[in-house]
Protein backbone atom coordinates (compact mmCIF):
# COMPACT_ATOMS: atom_id res chain seq x y z
CA UNK A 1 0.00 0.00 0.00
CA UNK A 2 1.88 3.49 -1.17
CA UNK A 3 1.73 6.86 0.42
CA UNK A 4 -1.26 6.97 -2.54
CA UNK A 5 -3.85 5.80 -0.55
CA UNK A 6 -3.26 7.63 2.18
CA UNK A 7 -3.38 10.82 0.46
CA UNK A 8 -6.65 9.62 -1.51
CA UNK A 9 -8.11 8.65 1.66
CA UNK A 10 -7.72 11.99 2.83
CA UNK A 11 -8.67 13.57 -0.30
CA UNK A 12 -11.93 10.94 -0.31
CA UNK A 13 -12.51 11.93 3.81
CA UNK A 14 -12.35 15.44 2.59
CA UNK A 15 -15.16 14.92 -0.36
CA UNK A 16 -17.35 12.79 2.85
CA UNK A 17 -17.51 15.72 4.65
CA UNK A 18 -18.94 17.71 1.85
CA UNK A 19 -21.73 15.85 1.37
CA UNK A 20 -24.74 18.30 1.47
CA UNK A 21 -26.96 16.50 3.91
CA UNK A 22 -23.74 16.08 6.55
CA UNK A 23 -21.88 19.24 5.53
CA UNK A 24 -25.96 20.89 6.14
CA UNK A 25 -25.68 19.55 9.60
CA UNK A 26 -22.24 20.84 9.90
CA UNK A 27 -20.54 17.71 10.64
CA UNK A 28 -17.14 17.48 10.66
CA UNK A 29 -14.95 14.44 9.18
CA UNK A 30 -11.85 14.34 12.24
CA UNK A 31 -10.45 10.60 10.75
CA UNK A 32 -10.94 8.29 7.98
CA UNK A 33 -7.46 6.18 8.26
CA UNK A 34 -6.70 2.89 6.78
CA UNK A 35 -7.07 -0.16 7.84
CA UNK A 36 -11.11 0.71 8.26
CA UNK A 37 -11.35 3.57 10.67
CA UNK A 38 -13.19 6.90 10.63
CA UNK A 39 -14.25 9.42 13.14
CA UNK A 40 -16.37 12.69 12.53
CA UNK A 41 -17.87 15.15 15.17
CA UNK A 42 -21.08 17.08 15.26
CA UNK A 43 -21.24 20.43 16.93
CA UNK A 44 -24.79 21.03 18.47
CA UNK A 45 -27.23 23.21 16.73
CA UNK A 46 -31.05 23.84 17.27
CA UNK A 47 -31.56 22.43 13.59
CA UNK A 48 -30.57 19.24 15.01
CA UNK A 49 -33.63 18.92 17.94
CA UNK A 50 -36.30 16.59 18.16
CA UNK A 51 -37.64 17.57 21.48
CA UNK A 52 -38.34 20.80 21.73
CA UNK A 53 -39.26 20.73 25.62
CA UNK A 54 -35.60 19.03 26.10
CA UNK A 55 -33.81 20.24 23.38
CA UNK A 56 -32.67 16.62 23.10
CA UNK A 57 -31.37 15.69 19.41
CA UNK A 58 -33.45 13.65 17.26
CA UNK A 59 -32.60 10.69 16.99
CA UNK A 60 -32.53 10.62 13.00
CA UNK A 61 -29.79 12.64 14.05
CA UNK A 62 -28.28 9.96 15.40
CA UNK A 63 -28.75 7.98 12.66
CA UNK A 64 -27.32 10.06 10.26
CA UNK A 65 -23.89 10.12 11.61
CA UNK A 66 -23.43 6.69 12.49
CA UNK A 67 -24.65 5.82 8.79
CA UNK A 68 -22.27 8.36 7.46
CA UNK A 69 -19.10 7.02 9.77
CA UNK A 70 -19.77 3.66 9.30
CA UNK A 71 -20.01 4.37 5.42
CA UNK A 72 -16.25 6.00 5.59
CA UNK A 73 -15.22 3.85 7.79
CA UNK A 74 -15.80 0.86 4.73
CA UNK A 75 -14.22 2.79 2.42
CA UNK A 76 -10.96 3.31 4.20
CA UNK A 77 -10.93 -0.64 4.80
CA UNK A 78 -10.99 -1.01 0.78
CA UNK A 79 -7.81 -1.28 -1.36
CA UNK A 80 -9.76 0.18 -4.49
CA UNK A 81 -12.41 2.84 -3.76
CA UNK A 82 -15.50 1.98 -5.07
CA UNK A 83 -19.29 2.90 -4.24
CA UNK A 84 -21.06 1.38 -1.25
CA UNK A 85 -24.35 1.41 -0.25
CA UNK A 86 -26.09 0.52 3.04
CA UNK A 87 -27.55 -2.59 3.82
CA UNK A 88 -28.88 -2.53 7.01
CA UNK A 89 -28.29 -0.61 10.41
CA UNK A 90 -29.10 -1.08 13.96
CA UNK A 91 -28.78 0.88 16.68
CA UNK A 92 -29.29 1.10 19.92
CA UNK A 93 -29.97 4.22 22.02
CA UNK A 94 -27.88 4.26 25.20
CA UNK A 95 -28.99 7.36 27.01
CA UNK A 96 -30.38 10.82 25.18
CA UNK A 97 -27.66 13.29 23.90
CA UNK A 98 -26.89 16.24 26.25
CA UNK A 99 -28.51 19.13 24.79
CA UNK A 100 -25.25 21.70 23.54
CA UNK A 101 -22.67 19.28 23.71
CA UNK A 102 -20.40 18.26 20.43
CA UNK A 103 -21.67 14.49 19.21
CA UNK A 104 -18.84 12.43 18.31
CA UNK A 105 -19.70 9.02 15.69
CA UNK A 106 -16.84 6.67 15.70
CA UNK A 107 -16.62 3.50 13.96
CA UNK A 108 -14.74 0.41 12.77
CA UNK A 109 -14.94 -2.02 9.68
CA UNK A 110 -14.80 -5.37 11.19
CA UNK A 111 -15.16 -7.45 7.58
CA UNK A 112 -14.39 -6.85 4.24
CA UNK A 113 -16.07 -9.88 2.17
CA UNK A 114 -16.24 -9.91 -1.72
CA UNK A 115 -19.65 -8.08 -1.66
CA UNK A 116 -20.33 -7.09 1.99
CA UNK A 117 -18.73 -5.45 4.61
CA UNK A 118 -19.59 -5.38 8.41
CA UNK A 119 -19.03 -2.70 10.79
CA UNK A 120 -19.33 -1.81 14.10
CA UNK A 121 -19.52 1.93 15.42
CA UNK A 122 -20.88 4.43 18.47
CA UNK A 123 -21.47 7.32 19.16
CA UNK A 124 -20.43 9.65 22.44
CA UNK A 125 -20.04 12.99 23.73
CA UNK A 126 -16.49 12.88 25.02
CA UNK A 127 -16.20 9.29 26.68
CA UNK A 128 -16.15 6.83 24.89
CA UNK A 129 -17.19 4.33 27.69
CA UNK A 130 -19.98 6.36 28.24
CA UNK A 131 -21.66 6.06 24.57
CA UNK A 132 -25.17 7.50 23.48
CA UNK A 133 -25.41 4.96 21.20
CA UNK A 134 -24.23 1.80 19.85
CA UNK A 135 -24.30 0.77 16.25
CA UNK A 136 -23.90 -2.36 13.64
CA UNK A 137 -24.61 -2.47 9.78
CA UNK A 138 -23.90 -4.08 6.82
CA UNK A 139 -22.64 -2.18 4.00
CA UNK A 140 -22.98 -3.82 0.18
CA UNK A 141 -20.16 -3.58 -2.09
CA UNK A 142 -20.85 -2.50 -5.41
CA UNK A 143 -17.74 -3.46 -7.24
CA UNK A 144 -17.36 -2.04 -10.78
CA UNK A 145 -19.31 0.99 -10.35
CA UNK A 146 -22.87 1.89 -10.55
CA UNK A 147 -24.83 0.22 -13.56
CA UNK A 148 -26.28 3.43 -14.82
CA UNK A 149 -29.56 3.04 -16.80
CA UNK A 150 -28.99 3.39 -20.25
CA UNK A 151 -30.19 7.13 -21.81
CA UNK A 152 -34.05 6.78 -23.17
CA UNK A 153 -33.75 6.97 -26.39
CA UNK B 1 -45.12 18.92 24.21
CA UNK B 2 -47.63 21.60 25.41
CA UNK B 3 -49.33 21.07 21.85
CA UNK B 4 -50.04 17.31 23.14
CA UNK B 5 -51.73 18.07 26.41
CA UNK B 6 -53.86 21.14 24.81
CA UNK B 7 -54.97 18.48 22.81
CA UNK B 8 -54.96 15.61 25.10
CA UNK B 9 -57.26 17.79 27.59
CA UNK B 10 -59.01 19.05 25.09
CA UNK B 11 -59.89 15.81 23.84
CA UNK B 12 -59.58 15.99 20.64
CA UNK B 13 -56.71 14.31 18.08
CA UNK B 14 -52.90 16.01 17.87
CA UNK B 15 -53.15 17.54 14.42
CA UNK B 16 -49.69 15.35 13.19
CA UNK B 17 -48.89 18.19 11.14
CA UNK B 18 -48.63 20.38 13.93
CA UNK B 19 -46.83 17.81 16.00
CA UNK B 20 -44.08 17.79 13.39
CA UNK B 21 -44.35 21.75 12.57
CA UNK B 22 -43.05 22.01 16.18
CA UNK B 23 -40.13 19.87 15.87
CA UNK B 24 -37.37 21.56 14.55
CA UNK B 25 -35.32 18.57 12.81
CA UNK B 26 -38.68 17.81 11.37
CA UNK B 27 -38.77 21.32 10.04
CA UNK B 28 -35.36 21.16 8.91
CA UNK B 29 -35.34 17.95 6.79
CA UNK B 30 -39.16 19.62 5.12
CA UNK B 31 -40.92 16.90 6.51
CA UNK B 32 -45.41 17.54 6.85
CA UNK B 33 -47.77 14.73 7.45
CA UNK B 34 -51.64 14.38 7.36
CA UNK B 35 -54.31 11.98 8.21
CA UNK B 36 -55.32 9.19 5.68
CA UNK B 37 -57.34 5.61 6.73
CA UNK B 38 -56.80 6.43 10.33
CA UNK B 39 -52.98 6.37 10.28
CA UNK B 40 -50.55 9.52 9.87
CA UNK B 41 -48.90 9.99 6.62
CA UNK B 42 -45.61 11.54 5.70
CA UNK B 43 -44.73 13.53 3.12
CA UNK B 44 -40.89 15.07 2.42
CA UNK B 45 -40.25 16.43 -0.88
CA UNK B 46 -36.82 16.55 -2.47
CA UNK B 47 -34.24 19.20 -1.67
CA UNK B 48 -30.55 19.48 -2.31
CA UNK B 49 -29.56 19.45 1.57
CA UNK B 50 -30.99 15.87 1.62
CA UNK B 51 -28.13 14.24 -0.40
CA UNK B 52 -25.67 11.90 0.73
CA UNK B 53 -24.40 10.53 -2.63
CA UNK B 54 -23.67 13.50 -5.13
CA UNK B 55 -23.25 11.04 -8.51
CA UNK B 56 -26.59 8.77 -8.66
CA UNK B 57 -27.99 11.73 -7.10
CA UNK B 58 -29.46 9.70 -3.86
CA UNK B 59 -31.02 10.43 -0.79
CA UNK B 60 -28.26 10.26 2.48
CA UNK B 61 -28.94 7.01 4.51
CA UNK B 62 -29.47 9.10 7.67
CA UNK B 63 -32.50 10.60 5.91
CA UNK B 64 -33.97 8.06 5.21
CA UNK B 65 -33.37 6.86 8.51
CA UNK B 66 -34.73 9.95 10.03
CA UNK B 67 -37.74 10.30 7.96
CA UNK B 68 -38.72 6.26 9.42
CA UNK B 69 -37.94 6.91 13.06
CA UNK B 70 -40.25 10.20 12.53
CA UNK B 71 -42.76 8.41 10.81
CA UNK B 72 -42.79 5.95 13.92
CA UNK B 73 -42.59 8.80 16.56
CA UNK B 74 -45.75 10.54 14.99
CA UNK B 75 -47.67 7.44 15.23
CA UNK B 76 -47.00 6.62 18.71
CA UNK B 77 -47.81 9.85 19.50
CA UNK B 78 -50.76 10.17 17.70
CA UNK B 79 -52.26 6.89 18.77
CA UNK B 80 -51.03 6.53 22.30
CA UNK B 81 -52.12 10.14 23.17
CA UNK B 82 -49.14 10.39 24.33
CA UNK B 83 -48.13 13.71 26.24
CA UNK B 84 -44.49 13.84 25.49
CA UNK B 85 -42.04 12.75 23.04
CA UNK B 86 -41.19 8.62 22.59
CA UNK B 87 -38.19 7.90 23.83
CA UNK B 88 -36.28 5.20 21.12
CA UNK B 89 -34.57 2.28 22.65
CA UNK B 90 -33.46 0.56 19.61
CA UNK B 91 -33.88 0.76 15.83
CA UNK B 92 -33.21 -1.82 12.81
CA UNK B 93 -33.27 -0.07 9.30
CA UNK B 94 -33.67 -1.98 6.17
CA UNK B 95 -32.48 -0.05 2.95
CA UNK B 96 -34.29 -1.70 0.47
CA UNK B 97 -33.61 0.37 -2.60
CA UNK B 98 -31.61 3.96 -3.44
CA UNK B 99 -33.55 6.94 -2.25
CA UNK B 100 -34.33 8.52 -5.46
CA UNK B 101 -34.07 12.72 -5.92
CA UNK B 102 -38.37 12.94 -5.90
CA UNK B 103 -40.74 13.39 -3.18
CA UNK B 104 -40.62 10.56 -0.05
CA UNK B 105 -43.54 9.18 1.92
CA UNK B 106 -43.68 7.42 5.20
CA UNK B 107 -46.51 5.94 7.35
CA UNK B 108 -45.84 3.78 10.16
CA UNK B 109 -48.11 1.11 12.27
CA UNK B 110 -47.85 0.07 16.05
CA UNK B 111 -46.92 -3.94 15.80
CA UNK B 112 -47.24 -4.58 19.66
CA UNK B 113 -48.22 -1.83 22.20
CA UNK B 114 -47.14 -2.34 25.70
CA UNK B 115 -47.40 -0.03 29.19
CA UNK B 116 -44.03 1.25 28.88
CA UNK B 117 -42.43 0.14 25.71
CA UNK B 118 -44.55 0.24 21.85
CA UNK B 119 -43.06 -1.69 18.90
CA UNK B 120 -43.24 -0.03 15.65
CA UNK B 121 -43.01 -0.95 11.82
CA UNK B 122 -42.24 1.48 9.11
CA UNK B 123 -41.85 2.40 5.95
CA UNK B 124 -40.76 4.29 3.15
CA UNK B 125 -41.55 4.58 -0.43
CA UNK B 126 -41.91 6.80 -3.56
CA UNK B 127 -43.14 6.56 -7.00
CA UNK B 128 -44.69 3.36 -6.22
CA UNK B 129 -46.65 2.53 -3.03
CA UNK B 130 -45.61 -1.02 -3.66
CA UNK B 131 -42.04 -1.35 -3.86
CA UNK B 132 -40.75 0.60 -0.50
CA UNK B 133 -37.35 1.94 -0.38
CA UNK B 134 -36.81 1.26 3.23
CA UNK B 135 -38.46 -0.29 6.40
CA UNK B 136 -37.82 0.20 10.08
CA UNK B 137 -38.16 -2.07 13.30
CA UNK B 138 -38.15 -0.39 16.25
CA UNK B 139 -38.69 -0.05 20.13
CA UNK B 140 -39.93 3.21 22.16
CA UNK B 141 -40.40 3.96 25.59
CA UNK B 142 -43.67 5.49 26.33
CA UNK B 143 -42.29 8.77 28.74
CA UNK B 144 -45.93 10.10 30.80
Amino acid sequence: MSDNWFDKLRDLGKQMGQTAYIAGLKGEVLEMVAPGRARMRLPYGPDLVGDPDTGIVHGGVITGILDHTCGMCVTAALRTPMPIATLDLRIDYMKPAVPGQDIFAEAECVKVGHDVAFVRGLAHQGSREEPIALCTGAFMLIRGGYQMPPAAE
Amino acid sequence: MELLARAIAEGRDPDPDALIAAIPYCRYLGVRAAVKDGAVSLIMPFAAHLVGNPMLPALHGGVIGSLLETAAIVQVVWETRAPKMPKPVDITVDYLRTGKPVETYARARIARQGRRVVNVHAELWQEDETKPIAALRGHFLIQS
